[in-house]
């Protein structure tokens, strides 16, 4: 710190005058650096969050850059057309199918692996990276093996030979959207495993003792003690799941061709891909959007009204 | 949770977070149960990789029980794969994207960060506020907006900088470095101002080299999210010369696979190539890689 700060010069300006020009000084400083974050923000997420609904109840074409086309008001014809689309109701029923099997499945895996990863054990951290590695790999390079592995000539299937479902997994229109589900519940487990590890370092140690003085067995104190101890990583685990499930794109898009078989696997998000960009409806896409925000919306106040119930 | 439970440590011997448990006497039975419940999940999770790897090297890639099985090692999947979608660009592209990323993530990250736990301005509150609303937001679907201004009104396609604006601000990683900044004593601060140095300057030179950790875990958690990106790339670039190695992988799955001799080898050698700088990342910083960490930037 050579620089001399200006009230350094031999007291001319008064210690309240200096402290208050600090005070100026630091508060332009602070709106200065958090203006390009807010920049950001404004650009990246209020723009576009306007720029939808207003899309959504306009005609709307693509136009190239710098040219311009006209926008006609049409009120809520695009949520009509929305609403009456069987493939969207489809793909709204896949979200549920999604938490229905992602949602128990993960908490109970996830659980199940940082009880026992928090046991005295050898190799932990050869387990922890074991179980993280799917979470940090990328969505594009895991659907490329799962769909070599489930494919119908695959390693599974080899593996169960008569036992094979038929049509195979992944161009089965009742196994497709689980299979999803099982690939993003494998995908992901590894970071709730981590996320319930760190839930199980706050639930008290006299808790287990005083539960085991009441003459509780270990499965008991995994009930009564365990589950409850890390119900707000459960929250969490609901919330994502809800956030993962609405955002689904790449893993039907990829895994099962597209939300295949016959829109079996079809998501919303793939839905405003293939309606807004492929077939150039953005406006019904915009709509689309701003229904699955509503949706997502009431889905996690029910979730949080039921997984907070009792504490 | 709060923010500084610390991570379970790996193996130290005699470590007091593990007290817990011998207070519970375990019985052999139990131990082994543990165990092959651990072993069991290593497998299923480290199995697809084992997969990736040895039938990316097979001469002939095929489905049945022996594919297992490492045999008749060869390299020309990485050569196929390459002349399919060319790797080494895809590979630039990817890297171009993910530093742009993060350079923005950390300088944009820090200021904000800093300004949001150690200096007051008016409108504190409120940008706080909105820090916390944002990270509920998911970004999928803000894309169909985001893609008609990018794309079409800014004609950003087909460009890094449009693959990278949407990312270059991460709330997560403003959050992050928050909570770290918060935890400094403001004596220090208060101490650099009295001898006169910019906020810049206290955020340069007394700020960051005490925020190391916080740094490697925002770099590390901002990586694999560029990185892994496949909607977002895949929407802003039509040319191929242009795309990340995620996007170029996925149209060779879904349409290009026809061009080479062993489609499915090819595809695997692709994975791998595409999974690799993520996971050797991983393995190298491991130890910074903890449950804590990942809470706090989850806890948003």
């Amino acid at each position: 710190m050579t620089h001399l700060s200006p009230a350094a010069d031999g007291g001319r300006t008064s210690r309240r005058g200096a402290a208050a020009r600090h005070g100026r000084i630091r508060s332009l400083t602070g709106v200065l650096f958090v203006s390009p974050y807010v920049l950001f923000v404004l650009a990246v997420f209020a723009v576009p969050l306007v720029y939808t609904v207003w899309i959504s109840v306009h005609r709307f074409y693509f136009t190239a850059p710098g040219t311009h086309a006209d926008s006609p008001w049409v009120g809520l014809s695009n949520y009509r057309d929305v609403f009456t689309d069987p493939v969207v109701g489809r793909a709204f029923v896949n979200i549920v199918v999604f938490l229905v099997i992602n949602v128990p499945l993960t908490v109970i895996l996830s659980l199940v692996l940082a009880s026992a990863l928090n046991a005295k054990i050898r190799f932990r951290s050869f387990f922890r990276a074991a179980y993280y590695l799917p979470y940090i790999t990328a969505s594009v390079a895991l659907v490329a093996v799962w769909q070599f592995l489930f494919g119908t000539d695959g390693f599974v299937n080899h593996a169960l030979g008569p036992l094979a479902p038929d049509p195979s997994w992944l161009v089965n229109a009742h196994l497709a959207m689980p299979m999803i589900a099982f690939f993003v519940t494998w995908k992901q487990l590894g970071f709730f495993v981590m996320l319930y590890l760190a839930a199980l370092q706050n639930v008290g140690k006299e808790l287990y003792e005083a539960a085991a003085v009441d003459g509780a067995g270990r499965i008991r104190q995994f009930f009564s003690v365990t589950v409850p101890g890390v119900r707000p990583a459960t929250t969490l685990v609901v919330i994502y799941a809800i956030i993962t499930g609405a955002n689904l794109f790449s893993e039907p898009y990829l895994l099962t061709g597209g939300g295949g078989p016959d829109h079996a696997s079809v998501s919303p998000v793939l839905l405003m891909y293939q309606k807004g960009i492929e077939q150039g409806h953005p406006d019904f896409a915009a709509a689309l959007g701003v229904v699955l925000v509503c949706f997502v919306l009431l889905i996690s106040l029910a979730a949080r009204k039921l997984t907070e119930r009792g504490t | 949770m709060s923010v500084s439970t610390p991570a379970a440590p790996n193996g130290t011997p005699g470590h007091t977070v593990d007290e817990p448990r011998s207070a519970r006497r375990r019985t052999p039975w139990a131990t082994a149960v543990t165990y092959l419940l651990l072993a069991l999940g290593a497998v299923v999770f480290l199995f697809p990789f084992l997969y990736m790897v040895v039938g990316s090297l097979r001469k002939t890639t095929t489905g049945d029980l022996s594919s297992a099985v490492p045999r008749g090692i060869t390299g020309s999947n990485y050569t196929a794969v390459n002349g399919a979608i060319s790797l080494g660009r895809s590979l630039l592209n990817s890297g171009v994207v993910t530093i742009g990323v993060l350079l923005c993530t950390l300088v944009f990250g820090l200021l904000a960060g800093y300004a949001l736990a150690q200096l007051h301005f008016r409108g504190r509150g409120t940008v706080f506020a909105t820090l916390l609303l944002v990270q509920m937001v998911p970004f999928q679907l803000l894309t169909l907006p985001l893609y008609v201004l990018v794309v079409r009104d800014y004609g950003l396609g087909d460009s890094y900088l449009g693959m990278i604006l949407p990312f270059a601000v991460n709330s997560t990683a403003v959050f992050l470095f928050r909570q770290f900044f918060l935890q400094m004593p403001r004596s220090l601060f208060e101490a650099a101002r009295l001898d006169g140095a910019s906020e810049l300057r206290i955020l340069v030179q007394v700020a960051l080299p005490m925020a190391r950790p916080a740094v490697l875990t925002a770099m590390l958690l901002t990586f694999i999210g560029p990185w892994n990106e496949f909607l977002w790339p895949f929407l802003v670039t039509k040319d191929t010369a242009m795309q990340p190695l995620a996007v170029s992988l996925a149209s060779f799955l879904s349409n290009l696979q026809g061009t080479v001799s062993n489609p499915t080898g090819a595809l695997l050698a692709g994975a791998c190539v595409l999974a690799a700088p993520a996971v050797a990342l991983f393995l190298l910083f491991q130890r910074h890689f903890t449950s804590t960490d990942i809470d706090s930037g989850v806890k948003g």
